[in-house]
């Protein structure tokens, strides 16, 4: 593995972590929100239910696994 | 935004991560001696230091609404990942962090390493606390540049930092061992929930939306994403886990 390629995945396990379905899902909801106060909407309540959604769905996701 | 909020949340992020780093240091002083040991430490600090001043004033000059944006996603993301983590371990479903055994681990592998003849330089013990500390380090460094740069007191983070590495140091000396019983868990979970809830804020306020009580909406984003991840952590419970042994 190069250098460079090292120093890329440390930096995105650093940031993003192994979960990426809450990574992508949170960035999408910053995404949207940005659209949505773009086209004149003041979305503020968006990201604090939809990033607690996320978190929630993952770690149900996890406690299944660990069930199985 | 009260400098409470960021003396706080910048200490126990700090606090927590030097308890990690204390360990090392520990066993790797212990075991291979104090010189090299220190001079990792030394060293080590010293980079973290660097980068603390280098990157601090730079980041302070970009506008605030591109840094809110930046630093809000990148608070959300990477105090995710803190809170999912302790989230899974509240909820028993994840192995706590157990300071004691990993201290143990830590001095069998120093044990077994060679040690250099007379007073020369011990490389295993350096290489070992240099590297626990810059480690551990990076995660406080990443924290005191996003929240210190999001308000322009990237020197008040510093010192929030370097004040929880004093604690924790000093901690460690009189108690002579890994600090075993500091409820690193609790601890993380509240860095998670701060990390998170001051990058939805600022991400929030970053693209233009706009907070009904402006910053007085904070400590209300704070409570929600608590109280929510604590309701978590009683559904995610596995049933057998509540069952006497």
């Amino acid at each position: 593995m190069s250098y460079l390629e090292r120093f890329a995945r440390f930096w995105w396990s650093f940031i993003v972590g192994d979960n990426l379905p809450l990574a992508a899902g949170a960035a999408a909801a910053i995404g949207v929100t940005a659209i949505l106060v773009d086209q004149g909407l003041n979305a503020w309540w968006l990201l604090p239910p939809t990033i607690l959604a996320l978190l929630g769905a993952s770690v149900i996701r996890a406690s299944r696994h660990t069930e199985r | 935004m009260s400098p409470a909020y960021l003396l706080l949340a910048t200490f126990l992020a700090c606090a927590v991560e030097a308890v990690e780093a204390l360990t090392i240091v520990l066993a790797a002083g212990a075991t291979r001696g104090w010189r090299s040991t220190l001079y990792g430490v030394g060293v080590a600090g010293f980079v973290l230091a660097a980068l603390t001043a280098i990157l601090g004033p730079a980041l302070t000059s970009i506008p605030i609404e591109s840094l809110q944006v930046t630093i809000g996603t990148l608070l959300v993301l990477f105090g995710l990942q803190w809170l999912y983590k302790a989230v899974l371990r509240a909820a028993r479903l994840k192995d706590r962090k157990d300071e004691a055994a990993a201290y143990r681990r830590q001095v069998e592998q120093a044990e077994q390493a060679a040690k250099p003849a007379g007073r020369e330089m011990d490389w295993y013990a350096f290489t070992l606390s240099f590297k626990g500390v810059l480690l551990e380090g990076l995660e406080v460094v990443f924290i005191v540049l996003t929240f210190g740069a999001a308000q322009h007191r990237v020197g008040l983070a510093a010192l929030a930092a370097a004040a929880a590495v004093v604690v924790v140091a000093v901690a460690g000396f009189v108690v002579q061992g890994p600090l075993a019983r500091v409820p690193e868990n609790a601890l993380k979970f509240a860095v998670g929930v701060m990390l998170t809830s001051f990058g939805i804020f600022w991400v929030g306020e970053g693209v233009g939306a706009h907070w009904p009580e402006g910053d007085g909406s904070l400590p209300a984003i704070v409570a929600f994403i608590l109280l929510g991840s604590l309701g978590i952590v009683a559904l995610a419970r596995p049933k057998r886990a509540e069952q006497p042994a």
